[in-house]
């Protein structure tokens, strides 16, 4: 069946099988191999994207149901001559190390900024917790997260003024 | 051209060179490959731990939507493939064979008894779902204890007893002489329990078939694209080498669960040549928990002979060692080898005798996972030490610090073969202490005694033996592969570098650490600098990443090309400014004269007449490019200190990881961030073994934890920032002084959260043992055991 939608901006329309995943349509169908499949429960958090503003794991859903849903993964967040401030705090404090998770993770914490723009450790951590790094032991992760909180809120203040 | 420039980037944080791709998702992992006409392979897996394959219908599915083809063991036994090969041997192994699919008998659940081929990866597992096979289900065992029993049903027929080896190391009688005399005689019967790896990335394989040359491509999931090819191209598959690439991309962590053939690449080539298509194959989570060889799993018995003032006298163990249903590449060598020789730790201890058993069982294989016998070996010592130092009433720190051996007595002979390169271990533990507060936690623990919440400090110091490893050595001792590593220094004519390594980076930051080691010996900026690795159409044979060996091998072998690289532009510059040899000094990024700065060739200059040869010394070749091979003399020995703290609430047993402190020592680090890094999330794991993780079976051989909603792993909020420290003992033997670290936070953490665990129960309520995973059940149970009835009758 037909399933229109908009990822990172651009409009697709495709014809699925219904029981397609989004997390598959994206990679599969749209060939964005940045959103990354790490288990089959809903548990690695690896497919994190934004859908409609919010962060949802796309293996929990079908790609019809994201149907005029607006989409970001991580391709449209940054790009590496315009990296988001999640994207540099990740790399600045070595917040990832295979990189497998780091997609997911990012999106992640994107949203918990949107809505904590300055967030304690424990909120960070807690937030995170619907996202399995198996590298890092979450040490530069967290540090990461505060890096890109203190950039943006940097940024806005500088807006600001 | 470049700015030339004198930096030293070896030992500076920099941030890592390979990154933008990640954080970007652009990354390349195997199942973001795509190939033109490409299909999808699904494994049928065994629902049984012991069955006889009675028959399978194949015209079942054949009509199904998308099939193109059903494999059955026959297929292979047809195609006339070989058994997929042990790389270790030790004397009587006995090594069942291990078919890429199952022929008669499924041996754990898992087990691939068919595989579908379809258009489309849901097409493939539809009907591998639908297929029909019939099954006898057998008698299974799941634990050495009822694979040992009299009668218990055989894993193999050609495996009597279940027993795949007997192994011992060290001397008997002297250790039965050194228990004689002891005071005490300090007991433990314990359990390292079985773990999953998990790498976030499920295994995955794409293999294309051109049958025009003859030619195989392979991507896959692996720590070591040159063995899996030398394992496929001799020993299974019956390929030319020269006409199989083996590409390992991105590789979304590996902890040595990566490092093994298994039966899907075998399974991926095999359907490619048969029906003309590449075939690509990607683990789902759940296939990825009864296919990914497993790790730890030993059941031992120990004892330590101790002075009534603290001397370590003698140490007795006798471990069964879980091997699961085959033997994959390693499996003897990791509870032997790599197991009994790190049973001195880091201690002077005058006799040690231990035997191991292996033993099959029908459950998924186990082999080397982050640490690979180091760990059991460090948990085991360093349990009974801290048991010891409870039995004695002294400080664990104190007891360990009157045993360690002393730097001025390096290199070092331990009874159990290994010959310690250098060490020296009070620093670190004096410095992990401060670091800690050691003795405010102890006032601390004092305080909260009784409470509602009681504090347990876990102190360990510990050692291993890692940068696999010299050659003869390792062939003495049994393995089928040598261990040295190579590196290939490419100079392009305008200057720019390619390193390419045999080594494999999944996470280690490679790409960043390599080029810091050129950019010193080149004298350039790092930024003219690209590491290549993972392809063996591209780099020479190298042995690939495991046992803590890119650095002290790879970076080794890396450092020796480099050498050969500027000893040649020494010559052309000498050349270039006639001037004698011996003259010429490398310095500031430029060769020049010594004493006549003035004249001097950069870097490029001489890359470029190194191409262009036209003023060129007439006894030298052109080109400018260089290949080492570095065999190290001995393995390397990091050691250091770690500290645990956790908060029991002994109201529901939680164990609450409060506080972590290593203090590591690796010689010179290369990258601190990357150095840290890999202690960060080496202790997580550690501590997920201890307090949360476990591959439990029931006693027919079914995996109770298949998923990660069963298995349990850290997350975020279950981790403290760790504080890091570390001392620095270069290691004498290679040329760069490092030793390794990627294994060493789960070598030490695991021991460490356990002894904080069990120093907790041992001061509030004497309990002098429990097994891990400290779970909240366990723990609660165990006070309450050990209170009498009433579990809250501390807090009155």
């Amino acid at each position: 069946m037909n399933v229109t939608l908009t990822v990172n901006g651009k409009t697709y329309t495709r014809d699925v099988e219904p029981r397609t995943l989004l997390v598959h349509f994206i990679r599969e169908d749209l060939g964005l191999t940045g959103t990354h499949v790490g288990c089959d429960t809903s548990q690695c958090g690896a497919c994190t994207v934004h859908l409609n503003g919010d962060a949802v794991k796309s293996c929990t859903l079908l790609a019809v149901q994201a149907q005029g849903a607006d989409i970001t993964t991580i391709e449209g967040l940054g790009t590496p001559g315009d990296l988001h401030p999640l994207q540099t705090g990740f790399w600045e404090e070595h917040g990832l190390q295979c990189g497998f998770c780091t997609p997911g993770m990012i999106m992640a914490s994107a949203e918990l900024l949107k809505h904590t723009p300055n967030p304690s450790e424990d909120q960070i951590r807690h937030h995170l917790e619907g996202n399995y790094c198996r590298c890092t032991g979450y040490h530069n992760i967290v540090k990461a997260v505060q890096h890109a909180a203190g950039a943006m809120q940097g940024a806005s203040q500088a807006a600001d003024d | 051209m470049s700015e030339t420039r004198t930096d030293k980037y070896f030992g500076q944080a920099l941030k890592r060179k390979e990154d933008p791709r990640f954080i970007t998702g652009t990354g390349n992992y195997t199942d973001d490959m795509v190939l033109h006409g490409m299909v999808h392979a699904a494994m049928v897996r065994s629902p049984y731990a012991h069955a006889k394959i009675t028959g399978i219908n194949t015209d079942s599915v054949k009509d199904m939507p998308g099939v193109i083809r059903v494999l059955t063991g026959q297929d292979v036994q047809d195609a006339g493939l070989g058994s997929i090969p042990v790389g270790w041997l030790l004397p009587d192994l006995k090594t069942p064979a291990h078919p890429a699919i199952a022929l008669t008998e499924a041996n754990h659940v898992g087990d691939i008894v068919a595989v579908v081929i379809a258009e489309t990866r849901a097409q493939a597992e539809d009907a591998a779902a639908a297929l029909e096979v019939d099954y006898d289900a057998l008698p299974a065992v799941a634990t050495t204890h009822a694979a040992l029993a009299d009668g218990a049903p055989l894993v193999h027929d050609d495996v009597p007893g279940n027993v795949a080896f007997h192994w011992e190391i060290g001397d008997e009688a002297a250790t039965t002489e050194a228990f004689k005399g002891a005071a005490r005689k300090v007991h433990v019967k314990l359990r390292n329990h079985r773990l999953v790896a998990n790498p976030i990335e499920p295994r995955a394989s794409l293999a294309q078939f051109t049958p025009a040359g003859g030619d195989y491509l392979l991507y896959t999931t692996s720590q070591n694209p040159h063995i899996h090819r030398l394992i496929l191209a001799a020993f299974v598959m019956s390929i030319p080498e020269h006409k199989l690439r083996v590409i390992s991309p991105d590789v979304g962590g590996g902890f040595g669960t990566k490092i093994f053939q298994y039966q899907e690449e075998v399974i991926v080539l095999l359907a490619s040549r048969l029906i003309g298509r590449p075939v690509k194959w990607t683990a789902r989570r759940s296939e990825a928990f009864v296919s990914d060889a497993q790790g730890r799993d030993h059941d031992t018995e120990a004892e330590l002979a101790v002075s009534e003032d603290g001397k370590i006298l003698g140490f007795r163990v006798n471990t069964h060692a879980n091997l699961g249903a085959y033997q994959t590449l390693f499996a003897p060598a990791v509870p032997t080898y790599l197991y009994g020789t790190l049973l001195n730790g880091v201690y002077k201890i005058p006799a040690i005798h231990a035997k191991v058993t292996g033993v099959m069982t029908n459950t998924v294989p186990v082999d080397a996972y982050r640490g690979a016998g180091r760990p059991e070996a460090t948990y085991l010592i360093e349990r009974i030490v801290d048991m010891a130092a409870h039995e004695l009433n002294m400080d664990p720190a104190e007891l360990r610090r009157q045993n360690f051996i002393q730097p001025d007595e390096f290199p070092y002979q331990t009874p159990v073969a290994l010959v310690y390169d250098s060490g020296d271990y009070e620093p670190a533990l004096d410095q992990a202490m401060q670091m800690m507060n050691y003795a405010a936690l102890r006032d601390e623990q004092a305080r909260m005694k009784g409470g509602k919440k009681i504090l347990g400090v876990g102190l360990i110091s510990f050692l291993e033996a890692c940068g696999l490893a010299p050659s003869a050595l390792v062939g003495q001792l049994g393995a089928q592969a040598g261990q040295w590593e190579s590196s290939l220094v490419r100079v392009h004519p305008t200057g720019k570098v390619e390193l390419y390594t045999g080594s494999h980076s999944h996470g280690q930051g490679h790409e960043t650490a390599f080029p810091q080691i050129a950019a010193d010996e080149l004298q350039i900026p790092i930024e003219d600098i690209e590491l290549i690795h993972g392809d063996t159409g591209r780099m020479p044979y190298g042995w690939g990443t495991y046992g803590s060996r890119s650095a002290a091998v790879g970076g080794s072998a890396l450092k020796l090309a480099l050498q050969k690289i500027t000893a040649k532009m020494k010559k052309i510059a000498a050349h270039l400014l006639e001037a004698s040899e011996d003259d010429i000094e490398h310095e500031g990024g430029v060769f020049r004269i010594k004493g006549a700065p003035d004249k001097s060739k950069t870097f490029f200059d001489i890359a470029l007449m190194a191409h262009l040869a036209h003023n060129y010394p007439a006894d030298l070749e052109p080109g400018l490019e260089a290949t080492a091979f570095y065999d190290p003399k001995n393995f390397v020995y990091p050691f250091g200190t770690h500290i645990a703290v956790v908060e029991i609430d002994t109201d529901t047993g939680h164990v609450k990881l409060r506080g972590y402190g290593s203090v590591d020592d690796c010689g010179p680090l290369i990258n601190p961030l990357i150095a840290e890094g890999q202690v960060h999330g080496g202790v997580a794991q550690g501590m997920g073994q201890a307090l949360l993780e476990e591959a439990a079976y029931d006693e027919d051989g079914n995996l109770l934890a298949g998923t990660y909603m069963e298995y349990a792993m850290p997350r975020a909020d279950d981790v403290p920032f760790i504080q890091h420290g570390h001392t620095v003992t270069p290691s004498p033997h290679n040329p760069l002084g490092v030793k390794g670290i990627g294994e060493a936070g789960t070598i030490a953490s695991t021991a460490a959260v356990a002894n904080a665990v069990m120093d907790a129960l041992w001061h509030e309520a004497g309990i002098a043992h429990l097994d891990m995973p400290y779970t909240a059940e366990k723990v609660w149970r165990a006070l309450k055991d050990a209170r009498g009835s009433q579990p809250q009758a501390a807090a009155d």
